[in-house]
């Protein structure tokens, strides 16, 4: 059963700058990981090293956020989208806190 | 709905001016807004964080609009990168503070608003200050310790945050009130890693987005400040440039969120940059003496012939427009596989734009066992202000 889960900007560049991807899964929790198992070097973005998904991470099915709902358990058919949401800061002036 | 905080009796409300309702008059004739609505917007007071990419297309259309009171806060000068996309400033305003340029061309566009400039790098001992006299929130900043701070403060005084966020092509836009629905926190709980995610400076942004998302933000302040419609409050808006699509996603109060829960375990502001992981502004000017070497000192190294191995990790793109003679070029997210290719016995010195990136990376080298791995200390553009003019600044 194929879905897509569609990867932020940021992520992109380690997706091959692919900004979507399809995999076949029925729970979102599979889903997360056949897309690492493709894209291996998205790993450490998307799972501590204890296996679970980082705090940051933030997965929606269709329009809800996972959390909400089973969250890895949650279950995903044909046609649905993940999408992964990217926190992401830009705004205005230049990055002074990291330079 | 209308905001709690906002003056909401016909009697309070300031009364127009036969000039501003001519000014007006496209407002005044649509039922949503009418006269009531126009004092209400003269009555309002909205805080601008941040006077750049996203400050600049709010900040214009809010005065524009009729906002009465336009708080800035922003402390760095015109740089000719802006001008790619901040349209409040032009080539006379390079070097000029951006708060006196902003101030004089929001007063051009609409005199009968007061502008306050706050001159400061907003932080957890002043925020509450700036924002408190405020109703609203527009944050256009560019950082995560700020947007954290700027959430957190608007949840503890209980306004509304309109927030607009940019990288590359893709913007987010939503309105956040903890009194009302969810905050910052709720979506993004914990800031993702140093690194992960890298500024508009390090990725690049195209100049018409913050426009666009700018845009949408001054029309949710001007929403909530006349009360129609039906505010961002609990959605979210995904803006996506190159394909031209525009998504909406569900928010959720977090019933355990700490700050703008029922039970919260932060009733204050805290220290935003160690929660995000950053050195603070000044530590990152003073760089770090453990691992960063001057412009000078490596140019020394290279006029003597030492062996000193110089990494570029930087983009293609970056290269494109300029580089170092005779630099390996790794890009920062390939080192850690690729460090065979470097000489632990021997130095090495990596560069970025300024800094953070080859700070990061040189972190990675000493922790892999390369002693002395070395940060050039202001970057490429530093090397070509004090010692090879011939590298294009960018």
């Amino acid at each position: 059963m194929s879905i897509i889960i569609q990867i932020p900007t940021p992520l992109r560049r380690f997706t091959g700058e692919s900004g979507e991807v399809s995999v076949d899964a029925t729970t979102v929790g599979e889903a997360l990981l056949r897309l690492v198992e493709t894209h291996p070097d998205l790993r450490p973005h998307l799972y501590a090293n204890d296996g679970k998904l980082r705090t940051f991470v933030n997965v929606f099915k269709n329009d809800e956020d996972v959390r909400f709902l089973e969250k890895d358990a949650t279950s995903v058919a044909p046609g649905d989208r993940l999408t992964i949401i990217p926190s992401i800061a830009g705004g205005s002036r230049r990055d002074r806190t990291s330079r | 709905m209308t905001a709690a905080t906002l003056p909401e009796s016909r009697a309070t409300l300031p009364d127009l001016s036969a000039e501003e309702i001519r000014r007006y008059s496209r407002h005044l004739i649509l039922p949503e807004v009418g006269t009531v609505g126009q004092r209400k917007l003269k009555a309002a007071k909205v805080l601008l964080v941040g006077t750049g990419g996203l400050g600049s297309p709010s900040g214009m259309y809010l005065a524009a609009a009729g906002v009465g009171t336009i708080g800035v806060v922003d402390f760095d000068v015109v740089d000719a990168s802006n001008l790619h996309r901040q349209l409040l400033y032009g080539m006379r305003d390079i070097g000029r503070p951006k708060l006196e340029a902003a101030a004089a061309r929001l007063h051009d566009i609409n005199p009968n608003v007061r502008v306050v400039p706050h001159a400061v790098r907003l932080d957890s001992s002043n925020a509450l200050d700036v924002l408190r006299d405020y109703d609203i929130v527009v944050d256009g900043t560019d950082n995560f310790p700020t947007r954290y701070l700027v959430n957190d403060a608007c949840v503890l005084l209980g306004k509304p945050n309109v927030y607009g966020s940019i990288f590359r092509f893709e913007g987010q836009v939503s309105v956040f009130w903890g009194a009302k629905g969810p905050c910052y926190r709720c979506l993004f709980a914990e800031p993702p890693p140093p690194g992960l995610v890298p500024s508009c400076a390090e990725g690049g942004v195209l100049g018409v987005l913050p426009g666009i998302i700018g845009c949408l933000q001054a029309n949710e302040a001007i929403k909530l400040i006349v009360g129609a419609g039906d505010p961002m409050i609990g959605r979210l808006l995904l803006f996506d440039a190159l394909r031209l699509s525009f998504r909406e996603l569900k928010l959720r109060k977090n019933p355990e969120c700490p700050i703008c829960s029922e039970h919260p375990t932060q009733t204050e502001l805290v220290d935003y940059y160690e929660f995000c992981g950053v050195p603070t502004p000044e530590e990152a000017e003073q760089g770090d003496a453990e691992i960063d070497v001057t412009v000078q000192q490596l140019a020394g190294w290279l006029r003597r012939g030492d062996a000193v191995t110089v990494v570029d990790v930087r983009t293609d793109q970056e290269r494109e427009i300029a580089t170092i003679d005779g630099a390996l070029h790794i890009p920062v997210q390939e080192i850690e596989r690729r460090l065979g290719e470097l000489d632990q016995a021997h130095r090495v010195v990596l560069f970025c734009h300024h800094g953070p990136r080859s700070t990061r990376a040189t972190h990675l080298l000493r922790g892999a066992g390369f002693p002395k791995a070395y940060n050039l200390k202001g970057g490429i553009d530093e090397w070509s202000v004090a010692v090879d003019a011939s590298v294009t600044r960018y």
